[in-house]
């Protein structure tokens, strides 16, 4: 028996990753979000749909999600959903661009960004169990994809 | 040879007996990927239908064939090609007798199943279908026996026409019947469901479409590994297959076709080996199978899926076809005893394909957790999206079983599974 295999995977199926994969936050269609764009992982067919409205001032008011998929990328829907409120454009970026170095486990998070985000890398480091599955990368990062192409006015977002 | 006929239903006693005396121990010592670990796990290699693992026949002779019997074929006047070429038209002859064809002349190689597929749409597709023409097909289809067709119709506006299947994942012969008429042209059926395992009554198929004037088609990608087919007895205009998931080769693939209706089919690619005579102004093309295998063909490739052939016919089809029926009806009720979990395919014939899903579990996570285990399926849609969609789901795990796996396989997916359960309580 290979315990570190276990580790990993008891990493990667945390009890906040079940809870929100079970439970998902922000699981909604929102009547007045008119920002949305479709999420499509191709090698598994899972699928998400974001929804975002924007305020006057350009940052997130709302964003809420639908769609089926395995507990990882529902988890990590639930979990972007409610983090990235109130947050700007900008931010939202720049915290993706964290999020993507914890989950690829390549490189180091830049510094800059890991201090303007240290509480939500705090929550968002349950995802990070995925570097050690390689294949299962995109399904983290399958959300971030979307709420990406949903604000940059891209109809689709896919991993592929 | 073909066994395509209650394979499932009745298990002939003998077949059982005969089952008790399949060593598959001594099968598995020819496959060395039945040695490798993965985690700390012996590998329980359960993914034979997305592609199967090698026996080390098939891995030395193609490793000899490239050391000492590797020249280009039909081209060089000198021993060596001629060796190859020897080699590349035996193979071609051993796939005519695996299939019982008429003539060697009726086996095209091709790179996969899927390439198969595409040469008949291009080739005998547009030639002779216009708009209105009708295919039909099954709801229950590989995307490769699917797309083509697509394509096709975006051409020339022809109409495909889907047969439908129960909810457990029977072929309803009726409703096939029905959709039969003076404007089907072709109908292109799998013979096994890479996904519920369904066997179809090709026979009976045939004989429909045959009625109704139109060619048919099967999609033996499966099929031809857990039942085998005899082509002249079931009457297929078409037969596709692929390589690699017969323990041969990548990189190779069939199209069988009558010959009379290869005749008259048009190249699909053009090139080298497939001419006869070449000016600017004016090209001919050379008789069937050449004309359609344009360029240096996959020669290791087919040679390496002769030796496959002779390993399956080594062991025998109708004896692997009995221990993988034991399998089947292991798995099915080892299976059936877990909490929470169903089996999407329950036809009356079926081969050795599991599928399932297991409530509160996504089959993604299935995967990667029971891979801790050492336990290898597949997760996802497995190229049927329409199947899917048919019964609801996004994605299904599937065990898909090959003529090494043993019982105790079974019992070691029963407890990686246990453990996912588990780990999502
Ligand atoms: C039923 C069926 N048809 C066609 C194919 C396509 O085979 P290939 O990818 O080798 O072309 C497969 C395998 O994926 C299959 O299972």
């Amino acid at each position: 028996m290979d315990d570190a295999i276990d580790d990993d995977i008891r990493a990667l199926y945390q009890e906040v990753i079940l809870d929100h994969g079970k439970n998902p936050r922000n699981f909604r269609h929102p009547d007045d979000a008119p920002l949305e764009a479709h999420g499509n992982n191709p090698l598994c067919g899972d699928k998400l749909t974001v929804y975002v409205r924007l305020g006057e001032d350009k940052k997130i008011e709302d964003a809420a999600f639908e769609g089926r998929g395995c507990a990882i990328s529902i988890a990590s829907a639930s979990m972007m959903t409610g983090i990235l409120r109130g947050k700007s454009v900008a931010e939202m970026e720049r915290l993706f661009g964290a999020f993507h170095t914890m989950c690829t486990g390549e490189g180091e998070i830049d510094a800059a960004a890991a201090e303007e985000f240290e509480d939500d890398i705090d929550k968002l480091k349950v995802l990070s169990g995925v570097k050690q599955f390689p294949m299962r990368v995109k399904c983290a990062t399958l959300a971030w994809h979307t709420i990406n192409a949903a604000i940059l006015g891209e109809q689709d977002a896919s991993t592929e | 040879m073909t066994m395509n006929t209650a394979i499932n239903e009745n298990i002939d006693p003998k077949a059982g007996k005969r089952a008790n005396f399949y060593d598959v121990e001594a099968i598995r010592a020819d496959f060395p990927a039945m040695k490798v670990e993965v985690n700390g796990h012996p590998l329980t290699f359960l993914d034979s239908g997305a592609s199967a693992q090698k026996p080390v026949q098939v891995l030395e002779r193609m490793d000899q064939a490239y050391r000492e019997e590797y020249a280009n074929v039909h081209r060089g006047a000198y021993r060596l090609s001629e060796l190859a070429t020897e080699n590349y038209e035996n193979a071609r002859s051993s796939v005519a007798r695996f299939m019982n064809a008429a003539s060697a002349d009726e086996i095209i190689f091709t790179r996969n199943a899927t390439a198969a597929f595409n040469l008949v749409s291009s080739s005998w597709g547009r030639k002779n279908l216009r708009a209105g023409d009708e295919i039909v097909v099954s709801h229950m289809e590989h995307h490769a026996n699917i797309v083509p067709w697509q394509l096709l119709r975006d051409e020339t506006g022809i109409v495909i026409k889907v047969a439908p299947i129960d909810d457990d994942g029977n072929f309803l012969m009726d409703e096939f019947a029905a959709l039969l008429g003076a404007k089907t042209k072709l109908v292109s059926i799998t013979q096994t469901s890479n996904v519920l395992g369904t066997m179809t009554p090709i026979k009976e198929i045939a004989r429909l479409a045959h009625e109704a004037g139109a060619l048919v088609m099967f999609d033996g990608a499966q099929g031809i590994v857990h039942a085998g087919i005899d082509v002249q007895d079931v009457d297929a205009d078409f037969y596709v297959f692929t390589g690699h998931k017969l323990y041969g080769p990548t990189g190779i693939g069939v199209l069988y076709g009558k010959l009379d209706i290869l005749k008259n089919m048009p190249p699909y690619q053009g090139g080298g080996d497939m001419i006869e005579m070449v000016t600017f102004e004016k090209t001919t093309y050379r008789e069937p199978p050449a004309r359609f295998e344009a360029g240096t063909p996959p020669i290791i490739e087919a040679i390496g899926l002769a030796a496959a052939i002779d390993y399956v016919n080594s062991i025998g089809q109708e004896a692997i076809a009995g221990h993988e029926v034991e399998l089947l009806n292991h798995a099915t009720k080892a299976l059936g005893q877990i909490d929470g979990l169903t089996i999407i395919g329950q036809a009356r014939q079926k081969c050795a394909i599991v599928s399932f899903t297991i409530e509160g579990v996504h089959p993604h996570d299935i995967g990667t957790i029971i891979d801790a285990r050492g336990v290898a399926i597949r997760a996802g849609h497995h190229c049927a999206q329409p199947l899917m969609d048919r019964f609801g789901l996004a994605a299904t795990a599937r065990a898909s079983f090959g003529m090494y796996n043993k019982k105790e396989d079974v019992d070691v997916l029963v407890d990686a599974l246990l453990y996912a359960k588990e780990i999502f309580a």
